[in-house]
């Protein structure tokens, strides 16, 4: 946390954490590389490393990352990981700082993959690059999705974050409840317009109480970039430090966005609760919601009625930003831990690892060799929804991403969720966040 | 009362006399303890605080003076002392709106809180079957973690099948955004608070009840004074010590109780239903701004403190000990 | 006083100075009023006591029925079980148990030894001393959080159970409850045992503190119910699961990103709450009747 960071004047934490860091690297590095480090460590006297990582409550979720950590430990005797769950992205972030603060900084996090800048910016996190050695390393590093790297990567290519559980928006929509209004169960939206009258229908024609939400409390900046991408914009400069927000464009995916409350009656009004937006569509109290495909597995897993998932509607053109969070390696883990954490990374990130967590959450696997592999050739078989969100990312574009992350997105979010509950204008929340927020990175440009 | 002592009448040779060192016989009371006391009484106190104060300074006051300290660096490389987190503060509109959120909350939940707790104790007190049951349905909700109370109450207030919307509904009143509705967030964020405080307090009147002499209600039954003015001119009155006490405790519940904003509204929406600890916990680790949160920490630490001074203030006056 | 009393003080009275029927007047006045309180207490402990019962009954019923009333299917006990799983509720109730023990005890040993010295001795500073007491009864530790928090993590305490319990182990509350329940022991009872020849300590642990017994038992289940249920602070020094206790754990299980599933909340909640209900309990009536005697005026 940036305690050490911001009063490096005051704390002698910093000083002592590098001269400690020092002595470790002098030891560790006596000519050999670190390479050899991690050969020393034996299974009787193995590295450990802790991992923090947020995801959806327990339950298979958690037993599978301990699975896939054991079968790591089984492969490499040598390294020792304790995976810690911590909750949500926000959390996470708290732990693992004030884990760093206190002396005991995590070897890897999986963090939001937005938080890169705020991490450069605070110097808690390694470039993959400095720890890449051999030509494998590099391959590996070059073979995620170009899409998912656009948050993963500064403006000069260097690789900060390792893509795990990435994902892009999806709409969910139920097919019974089309049927008995009318419409064709395999048609969802794919306008703007066709999104209005749909849900209309879908309200009118069925038990639904709502023909479609997109909650607005949690990550609003994240849903309202897809409103942005199909206006066919983006919000935020690759080197994240300006925001667009006050573009004529953006204005009227806002505009759009609270119309369907406040116009066309189809979107319930105010703020819409994030965490409670997946158990709304399992009660067929929403006709379509837009959300994660982190939510893919839950909702096949409780849906008591026939549901879709397909691809983000076009108005100028189809899209929604990329989502979910990305490895990090932290600085002031020694540096035999940065190593075998970089092993673990590379591991969980093969194929065979990559779709099993894939297959169990939702979340798209980030490499394009995971999709190749057998079992997961095996579940889309059965279950093509799952392709969706992975066939969406030629029309993704980046999530937002700055320096000064919290406090970019209290001021968006909060300027969303002004403008959504009617206290101001589109126009006016927009513009003036759009404002403060420029001022607010200004020292980065 | 036990105790272990016979009162003996006071030998005024012996001229024992009250904060001396008794020396006593040593061969009739040999305890190991004995070179203790030696030890004169100002440094037996002493030793006695040390351990309490040592805690209670080291982590109530110096860390408040650390706060301050924190509080006046200046953002960006070097250590200069200026009152630049104190501008942005006085400046930055969600620290203005947690602030009122927090004083307005402060301002309805007490009084009500304490209202129905007084109510509470008095209905209880009196000998009714089943006391047990209701002292106890009544309490149940301020033993709870406010984690738990808040998981049950988002749920209650969950706009689609939450049960205060399917009553609404029920009763034709339109179903609402609870939470999601700046203009309702608040209150039934108040609710909440009022319904987990209310039982704690009716514990403190139920023994400040006890202080108050059974004689003066038999008076007023005998005189066929009503419940209502009885209550009012004996009964109120009487327990205006315990409602200062209680109501100072409440004030700083309010201003420390954030918890459930974690589960139901994370300061929404729009910071509607921001208090001020929790945005100080925003601004301290998500955000990673401590010398920030350390500025808001110096006007909270105040307000308690005022409150505090104030509310003795109100009520000595009003307070007539017997 | 019960309806009959005041029925035959009232018919006494009557007799003897008023009226009969403004003697009838005023019993029916009363037993209305009676009936009236009767009444409103119990609307008022059941409105009370409903959301916690709803969120039982909730637990115990199968997902698809939970939101719904029959009262005669749909029971199991899966959801507890399930949840119970998907975290290590054994270890966050060790990690509780051994806290809050450990805390009020501490807590109790400091404050009587501070309260005793407060309320015997005159010694240099005391009034300077115990406005500081009364200062903490306002400022919590978790009110400092972020200076807290260094401080304790500077001691290396971070994600530990010492470190959750340090900030608190001089109770302001205790300190200043205990010196009022102190005063009122009798000087007689101290001078005998001066006379007797006992040790200052001594004339605390059999003199004081049999007297405070009620003030003790009563403040040891508070802070054992405050500090169960305390969050803030221990979510910010803890980490892993290692010193994790019960309310940050639900609180992770409460906050996924992908989404609430409301039975798991219910079957979490229960499971929380279970204990300290259950302690509450068989504990209520020695907690209220050492509560009311230990004269919180």
């Amino acid at each position: 946390m940036s305690h050490r960071v911001r009063n490096r004047r005051r704390s002698i934490g910093r000083p002592l954490a590098a001269l400690g860091a020092a002595a470790v690297l002098l030891a560790a590095c006596n000519g050999d590389d670190a390479d050899t480090r991690l050969e020393d460590a034996t299974a009787d006297d193995p590295i450990e490393i802790t991992m923090y990582y947020p995801i959806a409550v327990g339950g298979p979720l958690e037993n599978v990352v301990d699975g896939l950590i054991a079968d790591f430990e089984d492969e490499n005797p040598n390294i020792n990981v304790t995976p810690v769950y911590s909750g949500n992205y926000d959390d996470t972030t708290v732990q693992a700082t004030t884990a760093l603060a206190a002396g005991e900084p995590p070897a890897t996090t999986v963090l939001l993959s937005t938080e890169m800048f705020a991490l450069i910016d605070d110097e808690i996190i390694v470039p993959f690059d400095d720890l890449a050695v051999t030509d494998e390393d590099e391959a590996w590093l070059d073979s995620f999705y170009d899409e998912f790297m656009a948050n993963s990567r500064d403006a000069e290519g260097t690789t900060w974050g390792i893509p795990f559980q990435r994902s892009t928006i999806v709409q969910y929509y139920n097919k019974e409840a089309f049927e008995q209004a009318g419409l064709d169960p395999n048609r969802a939206p794919e306008t703007w317009d066709e999104l209005v009258e749909i849900a209309t229908a879908v309200q009118e024609g069925s038990d639904v109480s709502w023909g479609v939400q997109m909650p607005s409390s949690g990550f609003p900046y994240w849903l309202f970039q897809t409103f942005t991408t199909q206006m066919g914009v983006e919000v935020v400069s690759p080197a994240g430090n300006e925001v667009y927000y006050d573009k004529p464009e953006v204005i009227e995916a806002l505009e759009f966005w609270y119309s369907l409350s406040d116009e066309h009656g189809v979107h319930p009004p105010h703020v819409v609760d994030w965490g409670t937006t997946p158990e709304d569509f399992l009660q067929q109290e929403v006709g379509i919601i837009w959300t994660t495909t982190g939510n893919l597995s839950r909702i096949r897993a409780d849906a008591t009625f026939d549901f879709g998932v397909a691809p983000m509607p076009s108005n100028v053109q189809p899209g929604s930003p990329t989502g979910g969070g990305n490895f990090y390696i932290f600085a002031d883990a020694p540096e035999q831990e940065q190593r075998a954490a970089f092993e673990l990374i590379r591991y969980l990130t093969q194929p065979e690892q990559a779709a099993e967590w894939s297959i169990e959450t939702g979340y798209v696997a980030p490499t394009p060799e995971a999709w190749e592999t057998e079992a997961m050739q095996e579940y889309v078989a059965d279950f093509p929804e799952a392709e969706v969100a992975r066939d969406q990312l030629v029309n993704t574009v980046r999530e937002l991403s700055t320096y000064q992350r919290g406090s970019v997105y209290d001021l968006i979010n909060d300027a969303l969720q002004s403008a959504l509950t009617g206290q101001v204008t589109p126009e006016e929340a927009l513009t003036e966040a759009n404002e403060s927020i420029n001022e607010l990175l200004a020292p980065y440009r | 009362m036990k105790t272990s002592f016979e009162p003996a009448a006071a030998d005024p040779a012996e001229g024992v006399t009250r904060g001396v060192t008794p020396g006593g016989d040593p061969l009739a009371r040999r305890s190991f303890l004995a070179p203790l006391r030696r030890i004169p009484n100002g440094v037996f106190a002493w030793a006695l605080i040390l351990p309490a104060m040592v805690i209670l300074l080291g982590f109530s006051v110096v860390p408040m003076i650390t706060t301050v300290w924190a509080s006046l660096q200046e953002p960006g490389i070097g250590t200069s002392i200026g009152p630049a987190n104190y501008e942005r503060m006085v400046n930055d509109p969600v620290f203005l709106q947690s602030l009122r959120n927090n004083l307005l909350f402060s301002l309805v939940t007490v009084p009500v809180s304490l209202a129905i707790a007084m109510l509470m104790a008095v209905l209880v007190d009196r000998e009714i079957r089943a006391r047990g049951f209701l002292r106890m349905a009544l309490f149940t909700p301020a033993m709870l973690p406010v984690i738990a109370a808040a998981a049950i109450f988002l749920a209650f207030y969950q706009p689609n099948f939450g049960l205060i919307n399917v009553i609404a509904q029920s009763i034709g009143v339109p179903r609402q955004n609870w939470l999601g509705n700046p203009d309702t967030v608040l209150p039934s964020l108040m609710v909440v608070m009022i319904w987990k405080e209310a039982g704690f307090f009716m514990l403190f009147y139920l023994a400040g009840l006890q202080t108050i002499s059974p004689e003066l209600n038999e008076a007023s039954t005998l005189e066929g004074t009503g419940r209502w003015t009885h209550f009012r001119r004996v009964t109120f009155p009487l327990l205006m010590p315990t409602t200062l006490f209680t109501s100072i405790v409440g004030v700083a519940n309010s201003f420390k109780q954030v918890d459930f904003i974690f589960v139901m509204t994370q300061g929404g929406p729009n910071n509607a239903s921001n208090l001020l600890l929790y945005n100080i916990y925003l601004q301290a680790f998500p955000n990673r701004n401590p010398d920030y949160a350390a500025a808001m920490t110096v006007v909270l630490v105040s307000i308690l403190v005022a409150l505090a001074v104030i509310q003795i203030r109100m009520f000595d006056r009003r307070i007539h000990y017997r | 006083m019960t309806t009959e009393d005041a029925v035959t003080a009232e018919s006494t009275t009557a007799d003897l100075f008023v009226s009969s029927v403004r003697a009838r007047r005023i019993v029916r006045a009363e037993r209305f009023a009676n009936a009236t309180e009767l009444v409103g207490v119990w609307l008022l402990a059941l409105l009370w006591i409903a959301p916690l019962a709803y969120v039982f009954w909730a637990a115990f019923r199968r997902t698809e029925v939970a939101l719904t009333f029959q009262p005669f299917t749909g029971w199991t006990f899966d959801n507890i079980i399930t949840v119970w799983s998907m975290a290590p509720f054994g270890r966050f109730y060790y990690n509780t148990v051994v806290l809050v023990v450990g805390l009020s005890a501490g807590q109790i040993i400091l404050g009587c030894l501070a309260a005793y010295a407060f309320t015997r001795y005159r010694f240099p500073l005391h009034n300077i001393m115990f406005t500081l007491v009364l200062l903490q009864l306002m400022i919590f530790p978790e009110v400092l959080l972020g200076e807290n928090f260094r401080l304790v993590a500077r001691l290396g305490l971070a994600d530990t159970l010492r470190g959750i319990g340090l900030p608190y182990l001089a109770s302001a509350f205790f300190i200043f409850l205990l010196r009022q329940t102190f005063k009122s022991v009798p000087i007689e009872l101290v001078e005998a045992a001066e006379v007797e020849g006992a040790g200052r300590l001594e004339i605390l642990w059999k003199v004081y503190i049999p007297i405070a017994r009620p003030t003790l038992i009563a403040f040891g289940l508070v802070s054992i119910s405050f500090h169960w249920n305390n969050f803030l602070w221990p979510l910010v020094i803890t980490q892993s699961v290692e010193a994790r206790p019960i309310t940050v754990g639900i609180y992770r299980f409460l906050s996924p990103e992908i989404g609430i599933n409301f039975t798991a909340l219910t079957a979490g909640t229960v499971i929380t709450v279970l204990p300290l209900l259950a302690l509450f309990i068989v504990a209520q009536r020695a907690f209220i009747q050492n509560f009311l005697r230990a004269g919180i005026k």
